[in-house]
């Protein structure tokens, strides 16, 4: 059996939204170069829905591909949508991930919610910190 | 283009290996151990085969042990040199931070057992230095084991002179020669060498079968009980296939060894001068004590098992020392031991080419590599950082 689906293949060969976006509204970066993983993830606002997403990923096949998939997942969404955004819901969208690789998928999650994040906070939106815990998981030390 | 440049991971049957081996699992399927005359094509094939090896590495054949591979002949090794160490109230044991899981492995299950064990440093360069063992030995000390080559990164040990010293001092002296065996000479009796692993499989012959190469002076402990084959010291019905399929292996990589090391160290040379063109890479470990196939290097900004993945994508079969490709987090103990930091480490790619390859492959991978790198290095966070001056460049 192949290490990856061909979701996650076609993620990984294919990503969607590789890229930066200038005059983001929202800016959002995780994982540490240390471990092996650094997602960062830019999103761009409008009326409240996530206008346009996109990503920079540092990492292994399964990093490159949570990020892609994530950035699908959210498009197009409300910005409280997108905070929903779970972790398995980027692994089942992508026919699953080797169980090693699951802390790629949280990471994916924990990009998008520094992400909004980061939005709430040039706008003055108010949240509660308590949501935006980032990962302080051992992956990342 | 598919291209093989794993070879230090494993290697092809050769045809000499496979037309040895094939009649060992049709018409010769005696047993060794049997007394009548059918099975005395098995009995005398297995003493021809272990002649063969013993004179390949100049040993006597009583000093060959047949094994399943080079990992349970480094662990027979080891363990015979601690307990022959523990009679003599001798319990500590002298490595190195850049072993084979093999020997570190074993050497962690020995200390849990009580043993003392040092690992030496391997410096920036991937080589021990005499004066660490030396610095190192104590009156206790019951074995220095020191690998011939680095898996890894290609690095080849000054074995001989580690070996005098050993052998002056009255300690027992191993080294996993794994990745030298058929690719450079080895000399047993010149290079002081008291124990030795080879596996088969590095050098053209079947997977499932290596040697343990012991002086005879040495006493050998027995990991598996159960028979009386390899002189009472590994039990189990021979690999008959496996064991002559080694044999002629290991002679036709030596008896060929001048000229393909002609051909695959002009192919090596120019991987290494030609990536190196790629910026902020570089070569891991010294070039010039390096055996004649393995390239191992670092690319800033990227992570390996990405490089892997598109370089199979590209008909490229290659290696990485990242963490991803070893289901753990931290990157390989081997780029860490050359002091690497982590990021460094997470973006290294090993090469390891043999006679099989060409030289139109390898300007395959030069096309290819630099591609790869440069594209992942455009969606990478940390190569924008780098470029950027946020974040100093390490290499």
């Amino acid at each position: 059996m192949a290490l990856y689906s061909d979701k996650v293949m076609d993620h990984f060969q294919n990503p969607r939204n590789v890229g930066k976006i200038d005059d983001a509204d929202g800016v959002g970066e995780v994982g540490n170069a240390k471990c092996g993983d650094i997602m960062r993830m830019y999103i761009k606002v409008e009326d409240g829905i996530i206008a346009d997403c996109k990503f920079n990923t540092f990492g292994c096949g399964s990093a490159i591909a949570t990020s892609s998939m994530a950035t699908e997942l959210i498009k197009g969404k409300s910005v409280e949508e997108a905070l929903q955004l779970s972790n398995k819901a980027v692994v089942e969208a992508l026919d699953g991930l080797p169980p090693a690789k699951i802390h790629c998928s949280v990471l994916a999650e924990q990009a998008v919610r520094a992400a909004v994040k980061d939005y709430y906070d040039k706008n003055g939106i108010e949240y509660n910190a308590e949501e935006f815990q980032i990962c302080d998981c051992e992956h990342c030390h | 283009m598919f291209v093989y440049a794993d070879n230090a991971a494993t290697t092809s049957v050769s045809k000499t290996a496979l037309d040895a081996m094939l009649p060992f699992l049709t018409e010769n399927y005696g047993n060794p151990s049997s007394l009548y005359s059918f099975a005395q094509k098995a009995t005398e094939a297995l003493a021809e085969a272990r002649a063969t090896v013993a004179k390949y590495i100049n040993a006597e054949p009583k000093e060959i042990y047949f094994t399943s591979g080079g990992s349970e002949a480094d662990n027979q090794a080891i363990i015979s040199a601690a307990k022959l160490g523990a009679r003599k109230g001798k319990k500590h044991l002298i490595s190195t931070k850049f072993e084979h899981h093999a020997v570190l492995h074993t050497l962690k299950a020995l200390e849990k057992d009580g043993y003392e064990v040092t690992l030496l440093d391997v410096h920036e360069d991937g080589v021990v230095r005499l004066e660490d063992v030396k610095a190192a030995v104590r009156e206790d000390t019951c074995l220095v084991s020191v690998m011939f080559a680095n898996n890894e990164i290609g690095t080849v040990q000054p074995i001989k002179e580690i070996g005098a010293f050993c052998r002056e001092k009255g300690i027992p002296f191993h080294t996993d020669a794994v990745q030298v065996g058929g690719h450079m000479p080895i000399d047993v009796v010149d290079m002081n060498i008291d124990m030795l692993a080879l596996s088969g499989h590095k050098f053209h012959a079947p997977k499932g079968v290596g040697v343990l190469y012991v002086k005879k002076t040495l006493p050998v402990f027995s990991l598996i009980e159960g028979g009386a084959q390899e002189r009472g010291k590994r039990a189990g019905t021979e690999n008959m296939a496996g064991i002559v399929a080694l044999a002629a292996a290991l002679k036709e990589s030596c008896d060929n060894m001048e000229a393909n090391n002609a051909k695959i160290i002009p192919m090596r040379d120019k991987l290494i001068a030609e990536l190196s063109k790629i910026p902020h890479s570089r070569v891991n470990g010294s070039i010039e004590h390096r055996v004649p196939g393995t390239v191992n290097m670092c690319f800033e900004g990227i992570e390996g098992e990405s490089l892997l993945l598109w370089l199979d994508a590209k008909g490229i079969c290659a290696s990485s020392g990242s963490a991803c490709t070893s289901g753990s987090l931290d990157p390989s103990h081997v780029l860490l031991s050359l002091g690497l930091p982590h990021e460094v480490a997470h973006g290294s790619l090993r090469l390891s080419i043999g006679e099989y390859n060409t030289m139109e492959e390898i300007d395959h991978i030069i096309a290819t590599v630099p591609q790869v790198v440069e594209y992942l290095r455009n969606m990478s966070p940390v190569w924008d950082a780098l470029e950027k001056g946020e974040r100093p460049h390490l290499i």
